[in-house]
């Protein structure tokens, strides 16, 4: 990333207090779901539903971190690795294999130039 | 641990072994881009144990290695982290009760929450999920602390296309539960959407926003179930 960067600046406590935010932040996101739940029974049907909900979530994660990076696009050399795993893993490859063949893929392909 | 692992058969227990092991190396990238970005080695180690939330960490040190504010460093992790919420939400029931409850919430991740909806039975789902969360908590740290101090010799992350290895264990891990076909289309539909608002909104935003296609799923399923 950057070349100019000073190695003792960074983290400055501004930065450090920033991380620390996150750390709180992050996990009283994650007791929201569990204390709500823990004050109101929810039907059957809205307990499918928070599951569809996260399978969505995920699938739109793949897709961007995928495709994107800085909101354009990666290049083809990261989906199309990504392709090569998701297709090793439809046809039920061991776990390994998905994520070498994603890693080799986009590897091979930046060698050759692509971006 | 040894408990946990007795309730899930070999290939389940395996696929966590190399989820984990995976995060380790996507944690070695983490750790060289942050060393090489002008942190102390240290960092992406901390972070790696007190948010343990990958996306966000990378996020983060990337805003400030771009010259952005913590402030906006926090609030574009933060974003990235709200789908935690829903995460909750949907898996309240493996988190276990007081102290325990505290560790297995901030266990909660992509990784976790998908191999505990992939199961069906109540004491397998724990297990998976606690047994992935422990690994991950394990090996993301590590692993950043690796790359950070051999963040010179993986320099160039993306020569080695460890880029690609995230969204192909995202991928691989919910391909299962897609067989399902209304669940199918909405999940393109989701993706097809936060592609589309990607370059207009912050990160973070674009993967909320693909929540809008929840109704797709209801009005599919309930024309399924009405005779």
């Amino acid at each position: 990333m950057s070349d100019t960067a000073v190695s003792d600046a960074v983290p400055l406590p501004p930065t450090l207090a920033a991380m620390l935010a996150l750390a709180a932040g992050t996990f009283l996101l994650r007791l929201a779901g569990p204390a709500l739940r823990a004050r109101y029974t929810l039907p059957e049907r809205a307990e499918k539903l928070l599951e569809v909900s996260a399978v969505l979530l995920l699938a739109a994660l793949a897709t961007t971190s995928a495709l994107t990076e800085d909101q354009a696009f990666t290049g083809p050399a990261r989906p199309l690795g990504v392709l090569a795993g998701g297709v090793l893993a439809w046809r039920r490859a061991p776990f390994l294999a998905v994520v070498l063949a994603a890693a080799g893929t986009t590897a091979l392909l930046r060698l050759a130039g692509v971006p | 641990m040894r408990s946990l692992a007795r309730t899930l058969e070999n290939r389940l227990l395996r696929d966590i072994v190399l989820v984990c092991l995976a995060v380790g190396v996507i944690g070695l990238s983490y750790g060289a881009v942050a060393v090489t970005s002008g942190f102390a080695w240290w960092f992406p180690a901390l972070t790696g144990v007190l948010v343990l939330a990958a996306s966000s960490e990378f996020l983060f040190v990337g805003i400030i290695a771009a010259g952005g504010s913590p402030i906006a460093a926090l609030l574009a992790g933060l974003l990235v982290n709200a789908r935690h919420l829903p995460f909750g939400l949907a898996v309240h029931d493996v988190l276990g009760r007081g102290r325990r409850g505290v560790l297995g919430t901030h266990l909660m991740n992509d990784e976790t929450v998908v191999f505990a909806l992939a199961q069906d039975e109540p004491e397998r789902k724990r297990a998976a999920y606690w047994l992935c969360g422990l690994g991950i908590l394990i090996c993301w740290p590590v692993g950043a602390a690796l790359g950070a101090l051999l963040g010179s010799a993986v320099r160039d992350t993306d020569a080695l296309g460890l880029d690609a290895m995230f969204p192909a264990v995202i991928l691989a891990l919910i391909l299962p539960a897609l067989q399902d076909r209304p669940l199918r289309r909405t999940a393109l539909a989701a993706a097809a959407l936060a592609l589309t608002v990607t370059p207009f909104l912050p990160a973070g935003l674009p993967v909320l926003l693909a929540l809008a296609a929840l109704p797709l799923f209801t009005l599919r399923t309930r024309k399924k179930a009405t005779p």
